[in-house]
């Protein structure tokens, strides 16, 4: 009788114990944003950080931003004229690669790339200070750690990836323009007549969302991550990797999710 | 005065500090010591408020430390200056930059005044030439000297050293025990050691405590240490092997 009810027992005690686990990480993580929203609202406010933190994550991911913007709209721009060319509707090329870019594609990409590019390092770089003990130093001098290493990086997430999400569609509707009109012969004026005809304030405004919200979530689970690291070199290996798959899942899943409240 | 009073941490089922009891006179150099992993920089953390005990308290001046939270905790660090075991410093800035980001974030100095402080801090540590340098570009000791003139530049009550000396060679041990001694005496800061450089340590004590087994198992004068009927102190002292 008694025989099968420890396993079952067991089996519930580890149970529990993961999903208290789960919410304990949650609620860390939470409470991690928590405190650095209220950091960010009481002075001081360290601009020159900030500016630090734009150059970082902004600047020095505008070429990977260029490369994938480009290609990312000479590939739409192909298949989609290639598409369209079976139904005889070449002339909404434009408006269809301008939609996809606007409205997922450009907001998506941009926060992958910038999550690979300066994402993994500002974990790296966080990790590196916490096992040195850089950021006990700052907490014994008195400053808030937060203050100087997170409260930046979220600014700075809110300033540049709306930015880079703007750049990659401008360059990424001139890739398809180019494949498009240069390559594939349709005019000019239809390419970019038929996009002013149907992509909408709507359109550019749920991308802004998006690339905002994107913003908020790579630096707050990178800088997250840093924080939290283990031991060694190991330690900030395992948490950058899990800050950029982290990252990137958050990304698609409130891709997603946004673009099904947003007009 | 610092006194510390039943102090209990663990993590997880290990018990690190098992009831640590020990006085830190006001002016005075006490050194910890003890093995490898025994619990002193715990120990440690615990009275620069990084880590929060079990039970226990560490009264500074008469004041609870580990009941402190925000504003008061920060005042009281405002009075203890760090020399962490490797330095610490932060690996973006200059040898210089180090020095004078404490004064220029917490202090309304112009900049001329941190300049000047900066200058003289790290020439009391004997790198007047290496401020445009960074912490990369140095060796192990120049980098903790350049830790403790960033300790000693906010001018602080009390200073703690973790492992000042460890990575070093012996002329360096020396030298960096000599420049404590030497801007001990110049400024009478109360300094709290974590060391097991021995017997070099014993130069530059005051007290010197032995934790061992997460507890103060003996503390008293250099001489009292190392004439102690202990085994525990008298094994360490003499570095004998395990049986």
């Amino acid at each position: 009788m008694t025989a099968w009810v420890d396993p079952v027992l067991r089996l519930v005690e580890a149970l529990g114990a993961a999903v208290l686990s789960i919410v304990d990480a949650l609620g860390r993580f939470g409470a991690f944003l928590g405190h650095a929203i209220a950091v960010m609202l009481t002075p001081p406010f360290k601009a020159r950080a900030l500016v630090d933190r734009i150059h970082y994550i902004g600047f020095r991911s505008l070429l990977i931003i260029l490369l994938t913007g480009a290609f990312t709209g000479m590939v739409l721009g192909l298949q989609i004229f290639l598409v369209l060319s079976r139904f005889g509707s070449e002339a909404f090329l434009g408006p269809a690669v301008a939609l996809s870019i606007i409205r997922e594609l450009g907001p998506v990409l941009a926060a992958l790339m910038v999550t690979g590019r300066a994402g993994s390092a500002l974990t790296a770089e966080i990790g590196i200070m916490r096992i040195t003990e850089q950021i006990d130093a700052l907490t014994v001098m008195a400053l808030n750690p937060v203050r100087y290493l997170v409260v930046p990086s979220i600014l700075a997430g809110l300033i540049t990836f709306p930015l880079m999400t703007a750049l990659f569609d401008v360059v990424g509707i001139f890739g398809g323009y180019l494949v498009g009109v240069q390559l594939l012969g349709l005019s000019e004026g239809t390419y970019f007549g038929e996009m002013e005809t149907f992509v909408r304030m709507d359109d550019i405004m749920t991308g802004f969302w998006k690339s905002l919200s994107f913003g908020v979530i790579v630096t707050w689970v990178c800088t997250y991550k840093g924080f939290n690291v283990g031991h060694g070199a190991e330690g900030v290996a395992r948490a950058t990797t899990q800050a950029v798959v982290l990252s990137s899942v958050l990304i698609l899943v409130w891709d997603y999710f946004m673009g099904s409240v947003l007009p | 005065m610092i006194e510390v009073k039943g102090l209990r941490k663990s993590f997880g089922r290990q018990q690190v500090l098992r009831g640590v009891d020990l006085r830190v006179p006001t002016g005075s150099i006490t050194i910890i010591i003890g093995r490898s992993g025994g619990g002193k920089s715990v120990l440690l953390k615990h009275l620069i408020g990084l880590l929060r005990p079990d039970a226990g308290q560490v009264l500074v001046d008469g004041v609870d430390a580990t009941a402190m939270r925000g504003k008061g905790l920060d005042d009281l660090r405002q009075r203890y200056g760090v020399v962490f075991q490797g330095g610490a410093l932060f690996d973006s800035m200059t040898c210089a930059g180090n020095v004078a980001f404490p004064l220029r974030e917490k202090s309304k100095l112009p900049r001329a005044a941190v300049a000047e402080r900066v200058r003289a801090a790290l020439a009391q540590v004997g790198l007047e030439g290496a401020g445009d340098k960074y912490p990369a570009e140095i060796s192990g000791g120049m980098r903790k000297r350049v830790a403790i003139a960033r300790a000693l530049v906010t001018e602080p009550d009390i200073i703690f050293f973790d492992e000042p000396t460890t990575g070093l060679d012996p002329i360096l041990v020396n030298t960096i025990h000599g420049l404590i001694r030497e801007l001990h005496a110049r400024y009478r800061f109360t300094a709290l050691i974590v060391s097991h450089e021995i017997p070099e340590i014993f130069e530059i004590a005051d007290t010197v405590a032995m934790l061992a087994d997460g507890r103060i198992v003996e503390s008293g004068s250099p001489a009292m240490i190392q004439e102690s009927s202990n085994p525990v102190v008298r094994q360490f002292i003499r570095g004998e092997p395990e049986a």
